[in-house]
C-alpha cells in the first residue's frame, strides 16, 4: 500500500548533511508498523516525506499506486487530506474549538454534508470515550483526553494511513497505555494502514512489525 | 467556500476580541468618515440644487454677473433677441439681517416675467386678491423654512441692514414653492432701491423659443454681454456651485482613507500575529488536507469578516454622524462654500456600498502578506515548538520598499489632476507603504547596533529583538504609520498657524479696524459716511476699502477684487509678498493672491484684462501675494484707480490709524456713536488676530482629534502585538520564571523591548512624518487651496510627544502581555517536556 524506495534526503542549512540514505520500506494494507531510532535519526523527517511535507532528494515514494513525484503541493494536499490521518505529540488541537468541531474538520475539509459530518464525528468520539464531552472546548481535557481527540480526529474521514509522531511522548505512563490501545484498537477496527514513530519500546511494541532507523537505513529490530 | 468553514474562521477571531475589535474599530472609523462626507456634501449640493432649479425654475439659460452686477439696460436687449421666448430680470444678495450673524438670500424679482418663467418663486398673495401687493416696497415674502428660522409670520417685521442703516421690511405673505429654500422674495424696483443697487441687476433668466438652435442662441446672447457677465446653462451653473466643495470634500475624504490605511495596517499586524500565534494550528491544518490556496483565502477571509462587521458599523455610523454634522455644521462641514440652511440627509446606496466595499478590501488587503507567509511556511517545520522566531523573518522587501519610496517623493513634483492634489496624495501613500516596506531592513541595522550588555533583562530583552527583528518590525510599523501621520499634521498645523500669525500681523498694520458688515452684500459705507469716519477725531489716518467680486472664466468661481489705497506706496511693504517686483507695465497694476496665480495661471508681468464695470480694462501683474482669507483668489488694486473706472465711490472697511496721545477704544466707541454706527463692526488688530487664531485652533481640533485616535491605535497596536507575542512566548516566560526570574524581572524585560520597539517606530515614524509634512505643505495644502506656507516644526512637542509615546508603549507592552506571565507560562513549559 505504501512504498518508498531508496528514498534519501539532504538538508544543506545550518550545515550540509545526509539525514535519510537509502530508506526502503513497504506497508502492507492494515499494517501498524512502528519506527524507532535515535533523536536526529531522520524519524520525524521520513514521517514528514511519507506525509509529503517535504520531498526527497532522491527515490521514491507512492501510496496507494500514486507517485508523490508526480503531484505537485495542491495534489499532495489533497492527497493527504482523503488518505492520511494524523497524530502528534503536541495534540495540535485548535482551542478555539469544541471536540466535535476539532474531530469534524477532516470531513468538512474533505466537503462531507453537515448532517453526515455531525454523525460520523459524533460516533468517532464515542468511539474514543468522549462522547459525553463533544461540547467541552480542549482546554478542559487532560493531556489524554487530548490525544484521543487527536485520534478520532485522525481516524474519522476513513483514511488508508495514519502516521503518528511520539503520540505519547507528552503523556504519563497510564495514559499513555490507554492511548496506545486505543490507537491499536481503532486503525484495527478502521483497516487503517498505521505508522507509528516513537522512542518508547513499550509504545513499538503494540506495533505488527518494529523497525530501527539509523544512518544506513531501516532495518528490522529487535525489543528487549 | 463551504458554510461548514465558517465557525472554523470566526471562532479565532472571537478567541482574540482585542486585536479583532481594534482592527473593526479602524475599519469602522474610515467608513464612517467617507460615508458622512459623502452624505453630508450629497445633501448639500441637492439641496443647492433645489435652491439653482426654484430660482432658474424653467429657464434655459441664467445671464450671471458679479456681486457688483450689471447695466439694467442689457435686460431688453435680450428680451428682444428673436431666439428669445421669455426673459426674467434679476437682483440676488445675501442680505445683512440685524442682529444675526448669518445673512438671508434675498430675491428681488418682477412679477409679471417670473410667474411665467420662476413660477417657484411668486409669492402666495396673502391679502386675497391683491397681487399688485407685492410691489409695495416695503413687503417682503419669506419662504416657511426662512419664516420658521427668523420665527417671524405674515404681518410681522424683518429688519435689515443697507449700507450703515437699518432698513424694516413687512412680511407680506409667504412663497410656498421655495419649500425648504431660506429664501426672501421682493419687487425688483424695491429691491434695488431699498438695497442702493438702482440701474442694476445680476441675474436674467431667459427661455428660449421652441425650435431655437441653442448654440446659435448662446452665440447671439454672448455678443451682448458686457466683460464680466456670463451665460450659463442651469445644469452648469449647478456644476459650478457643486466644484465649490471639491478640494474640501476631497480632502476629508483623503482622511477617510488615511484612516481606511490605518485600518487595513492593523489588520495586518493582528493577522501577522495571529498567524505567527496560530502557527502550528496552520500547519496542522496544511497537513490535514488544507491547500495553500485554501490556507491563504482562509486567513483573508477571516480578515474580510473582521472587515465587513467594522465596514457595515461605520456605514451606520457614518449615515448618524453625517445626520449630527448637517445639524451642527450646515452643509458645507464649516467650509463656507454652501450658505444654506440645514440640508435633509440623502444617503447615496451605491456611495456607501463603495465604502462599505473599500473596507472590506482594506482589510482583506491587510491580511493578504501575512497569509502568503503562512501558506508558504513549509508545515513539517512549522510543526514544531520554538519554530516561532523563524515567522515573519523573510519579510524584507528592501529593494520594493526603495523603488515606493523613491516614486513617492517623485510623484510630489507633479502638478494637480483637474485642480486636485493627485499625485500629493499619492506621494504620501507611496512614502508611507515605502517606509514600511523597509522597516525590516532598518529594523535589523538598527538593532544590530545594540551593544547586547546591561543588566539581564536589558540583555534578554535586546537578544529576543534580535533574534526575532519580524515581531519587531510588525509592532513598530504600526507605531511608524500612526507616529509619521500624527507629526505630519503637527508640522502643516504648526506650519499653517505660525504663517497665519505673522501673515495677520502684515495685513492689520493699522490701530483699528471697521467694517460695514462682516456677513451679506448690503452693508457698505457711503461718501457720506466716509467723510464723517474720516473727520473724526483722534485719527490721524484713515484708509478706506471696496470689496467687490469679479468673473474672470465661466466656470471657476469670482475672485474677490480688493480696492484699496496703493498709489504712491510701496506695494511690497504692504501686502504680505510671495512674488513680485516686477514693474507695472503700461496696464493698470494689480496684485493678485496665489489662488489666481494658480487656478488663472496669471504671472508676475503678464498683461490681464480685468472686467470692470461692465468693461474690459488691461492690467498688468505686479505681484502676487499670500491670502489665507480668500480659497478662490483675490486681486488688489489702488482704490482711486477702481473709483475712475467705476464711479463706485462705496466702501466696505476702513482702517484707522490713531493721533498720538488717542486711546483706540474712545475712536471705536466715536465710530458707534457715528449714525448707522450700530451696524459697524470694530475691532483692534489685537482682537481680529486673537479671533482668527481662535477661529483656526476650533477648525484644526477635529485635526487633533484625529491625530490623538491615530496615536491611540498606534499604542493599541503595539499592545496588542505585545499581547500576542507574550501569548506565543509563553514557555518561554515559563523557562525564565523556573530559573528564577520574578513576574517583576520579566515585565521589566518586556518594558524594555517595548520601549525598544516603540523607540524604532517612533524614530522612523517622526522622520516620514517630517516628509510628509513637507509635501502636506508644499504639495497637497499649494494644489487644495493655494495657500503657501513657511515650514515651522514644533520641536518641544514633537519631543515630548516621542517620550511619552515610547513609555506609553512600553507600558502597554507590559500589560498586554501580563497574562503569559502568570501561572499559565509556568504550565505551558510541559508543553515541550
Amino acid at each position: 500500500m505504501l512504498i518508498l524506495e531508496a528514498v534519501e534526503k539532504r538538508y544543506a542549512d545550518p550545515r550540509p548533511r545526509t539525514v535519510l540514505r537509502r530508506v526502503d520500506l513497504a506497508v502492507r494494507e492494515g499494517e501498524y508498523v512502528a519506527i524507532m531510532g535515535e533523536s536526529g535519526s531522520g524519524k520525524s523527517t521520513l514521517l514528514n516525506l511519507i506525509a509529503g511535507l517535504d520531498r526527497p532528494d532522491a527515490g521514491r515514494i507512492a501510496l496507494d499506486g500514486q507517485d508523490y513525484g508526480g503531484l505537485d503541493d495542491e495534489g499532495l494536499t489533497l492527497l493527504r487530506r482523503s488518505r492520511m490521518g494524523f497524530v502528534f505529540q503536541a495534540f495540535h488541537i485548535l482551542p478555539h474549538l469544541d471536540l466535535l468541531r476539532n474531530v469534524a474538520l477532516p470531513l468538512v475539509l474533505n466537503g462531507v454534508g453537515r448532517q453526515e459530518t455531525a454523525e460520523r464525528a459524533r460516533a468517532m468520539l464515542e468511539a474514543v470515550g468522549l462522547g459525553e464531552r463533544a461540547a467541552s472546548m480542549p482546554r478542559e481535557l487532560s493531556g489524554g483526553e487530548m490525544q484521543r481527540v487527536a485520534i478520532a480526529r485522525a481516524l474519522v474521514h476513513g483514511p488508508r494511513l495514519l502516521l503518528a509522531d511520539e503520540p505519547t511522548g507528552n503523556l504519563d505512563a497510564d495514559s499513555a497505555a490507554q492511548v496506545l490501545a486505543l490507537l491499536r484498537g481503532r486503525l484495527a477496527d478502521s483497516g487503517a494502514s498505521g505508522i507509528l514513530v516513537t522512542h518508547s519500546a513499550a509504545a513499538a511494541r503494540t506495533a505488527d512489525r518494529v523497525l530501527t532507523l539509523d544512518r544506513d537505513g531501516l532495518r528490522p529490530a529487535a525489543l528487549p | 467556500m463551504s458554510r461548514q468553514l465558517w465557525p472554523y474562521l470566526v471562532e479565532p477571531l472571537r478567541a482574540r476580541r482585542g486585536a479583532t475589535l481594534l482592527s473593526v474599530v479602524a475599519i469602522a472609523l474610515g467608513v464612517a468618515l467617507g460615508v458622512a462626507v459623502e452624505a453630508v456634501n450629497r445633501a448639500a449640493v441637492e439641496e443647492f440644487a433645489r435652491g439653482m432649479r426654484t430660482l432658474s425654475g424653467l429657464a434655459d439659460l441664467e445671464i450671471r454677473g458679479s456681486r457688483a452686477g450689471f447695466d439694467e439696460m442689457l435686460y431688453p436687449r435680450l428680451a428682444q433677441l428673436p431666439q428669445v421666448e421669455a426673459a426674467s430680470p434679476g437682483v440676488e444678495l445675501d442680505a445683512k439681517l440685524v442682529g444675526r450673524d448669518e445673512p438671508l438670500h434675498l430675491v428681488g424679482i418682477d412679477l409679471f416675467r417670473a410667474a411665467s418663467l420662476q413660477p417657484a418663486v411668486v409669492p402666495e398673495a396673502a391679502e386675497a386678491g391683491e397681487r399688485f401687493g407685492l410691489l409695495d416696497p416695503d413687503a417682503l415674502y419669506l419662504s416657511p423654512a426662512a419664516a420658521r428660522w427668523l420665527g417671524v409670520e405674515v404681518g410681522g417685521e424683518v429688519a435689515f441692514q443697507s449700507g450703515l442703516r437699518e432698513l424694516k421690511l413687512r412680511v407680506a405673505g409667504l412663497v410656498p414653492g421655495a419649500g425648504s429654500q431660506r429664501l426672501a422674495v421682493m419687487d425688483i424696483a424695491a429691491a434695488q432701491w431699498r438695497f442702493d443697487r438702482l440701474g442694476v441687476l445680476n441675474r436674467i433668466d431667459l427661455r428660449l423659443r421652441p425650435g431655437t438652435d441653442a448654440a446659435e442662441a448662446r452665440r447671439a446672447v454672448h455678443a451682448l454681454l458686457p466683460a464680466g457677465v456670463v451665460a450659463l446653462e442651469p445644469d452648469e451653473a449647478r456644476q459650478r456651485q457643486a466644484n465649490l466643495s471639491r478640494a474640501y470634500r476631497v480632502n476629508l475624504n483623503m482622511l477617510a482613507l488615511i484612516a481606511l490605511f490605518t485600518g487595513a495596517f492593523l489588520v495586518f499586524s493582528a493577522q501577522s500575529l495571529s498567524v505567527l500565534r496560530r502557527r502550528g494550528e496552520l500547519a496542522f491544518l496544511r497537513a490535514a488536507g488544507l491547500t495553500r490556496r485554501g490556507l491563504v483565502g482562509w486567513l483573508v477571509a477571516e480578515a474580510a469578516a473582521t472587515g465587513a462587521v467594522g465596514a457595515a458599523a461605520g456605514a451606520v455610523l457614518g449615515i448618524a454622524l453625517a445626520k449630527l454634522a448637517l445639524g451642527a455644521l450646515g452643509g458645507d462641514l464649516g467650509a463656507g462654500t454652501f450658505a444654506s440652511g440645514a440640508p435633509r440627509l440623502s444617503v447615496d446606496p451605491i456611495a456607501t456600498a463603495g465604502f462599505v466595499a473599500l473596507g472590506i478590501a482594506a482589510a482583506a488587503a491587510g491580511a493578504l502578506a501575512p497569509a502568503l507567509e503562512a501558506a508558504a511556511t513549509p508545515p513539517a517545520r512549522a510543526l514544531k515548538a520554538g519554530d516561532e522566531a523563524r515567522s515573519l523573518a523573510r519579510l524584507d522587501p528592501f529593494l520594493p520598499g526603495l523603488a515606493v519610496l523613491v516614486l513617492g517623493a517623485g510623484a510630489a513634483w507633479l502638478p494637480p489632476v483637474g485642480g486636485l492634489p493627485v499625485f500629493g496624495y499619492l506621494s504620501v501613500a507611496a512614502m508611507l507603504i515605502g517606509a514600511i516596506l523597509l522597516m525590516p531592513r532598518l529594523a535589523r541595522a538598527l538593532l544590530g547596533l545594540l551593544p547586547g550588555r546591561g543588566g539581564a533583562g536589558w540583555q534578554l530583552a535586546q537578544a529576543q529583538l534580535k533574534s526575532a527583528p519580524g515581531q519587531a518590525v510588525v509592532a513598530s510599523a504600526g507605531i511608524l504609520a500612526s507616529v509619521a501621520l500624527a507629526v505630519a499634521m503637527a508640522v502643516m498645523v504648526a506650519s499653517f498657524r505660525d504663517s497665519l500669525d505673522v501673515w495677520l500681523g502684515q495685513v492689520l498694520p493699522a490701530d483699528l479696524y471697521a467694517r460695514a458688515s462682516r456677513a451679506g452684500e448690503t452693508g457698505f459705507l457711503s461718501a457720506e459716511d466716509q467723510a464723517v469716519i474720516a473727520a473724526l477725531p483722534g485719527t490721524s489716518r484713515v484708509e478706506f476699502q471696496r470689496q467687490q467680486n469679479l468673473l474672470l472664466e465661466r466656470d471657476r468661481p469670482p475672485v474677490a477684487l480688493i480696492a484699496r489705497p496703493l498709489e504712491g506706496k510701496a506695494v511690497e511693504r504692504l501686502l504680505p509678498m510671495a512674488a513680485g517686483g516686477a514693474a507695472a507695465g503700461g496696464g493698470l497694476p494689480v496684485w493678485i493672491s496665489e489662488a489666481v496665480r494658480d487656478l488663472h495661471g496669471w504671472e508676475v508681468g503678464r498683461a490681464v484684462t480685468l472686467p470692470l464695470a461692465g468693461r474690459p480694462v488691461e492690467a498688468t501683474v505686479a505681484g502676487v501675494w499670500r491670502d489665507y482669507a480668500r480659497q478662490h483668489g483675490a486681486i488688489v488694486m489702488d482704490l482711486g484707480r477702481y473709483r475712475e473706472i467705476t464711479g463706485d465711490a462705496l466702501a466696505n472697511d476702513v482702517a484707522i490709524w490713531l493721533a498720538p496721545g488717542h486711546a483706540a477704544q474712545a475712536v471705536a466707541q466715536a465710530l458707534r456713536d457715528l449714525p448707522g454706527g450700530r451696524g459697524l463692526e470694530v475691532a483692534e488688530p489685537g482682537e481680529i488676530r486673537a479671533v482668527s487664531l481662535r477661529l483656526f485652533d476650533r477648525t484644526f481640533l477635529v485635526t487633533y482629534a484625529l491625530e490623538a485616535v491615530a496615536v491611540l491605535i498606534g499604542i493599541a497596536g503595539v499592545a496588542a502585538s505585545f499581547g500576542a507575542l507574550a501569548l506565543a512566548r509563553r514557555r518561554e516566560f515559563g523557562m525564565l520564571r523556573h530559573l528564577g526570574m520574578t513576574r517583576g524581572q520579566i515585565a521589566g524585560m518586556l518594558a524594555r523591548e517595548g520601549a525598544l520597539v516603540a523607540a524604532l517606530g517612533v524614530a522612523a515614524g517622526t522622520s516620514l512624518g517630517l516628509a510628509i509634512g513637507v509635501v502636506l505643505i508644499r504639495v497637497v495644502n499649494r494644489q487644495s487651496f493655494h495657500w503657501s506656507m513657511d515650514i515651522s516644526v514644533p520641536l518641544g512637542g514633537l519631543a515630548l510627544f516621542a517620550v511619552v509615546l515610547v513609555a506609553l508603549a512600553s507600558a502597554a507592552s507590559v500589560l498586554a502581555a501580563r497574562r503569559a506571565m502568570g501561572m499559565d507560562a509556568l504550565r505551558a513549559v510541559r508543553e515541550d517536556w
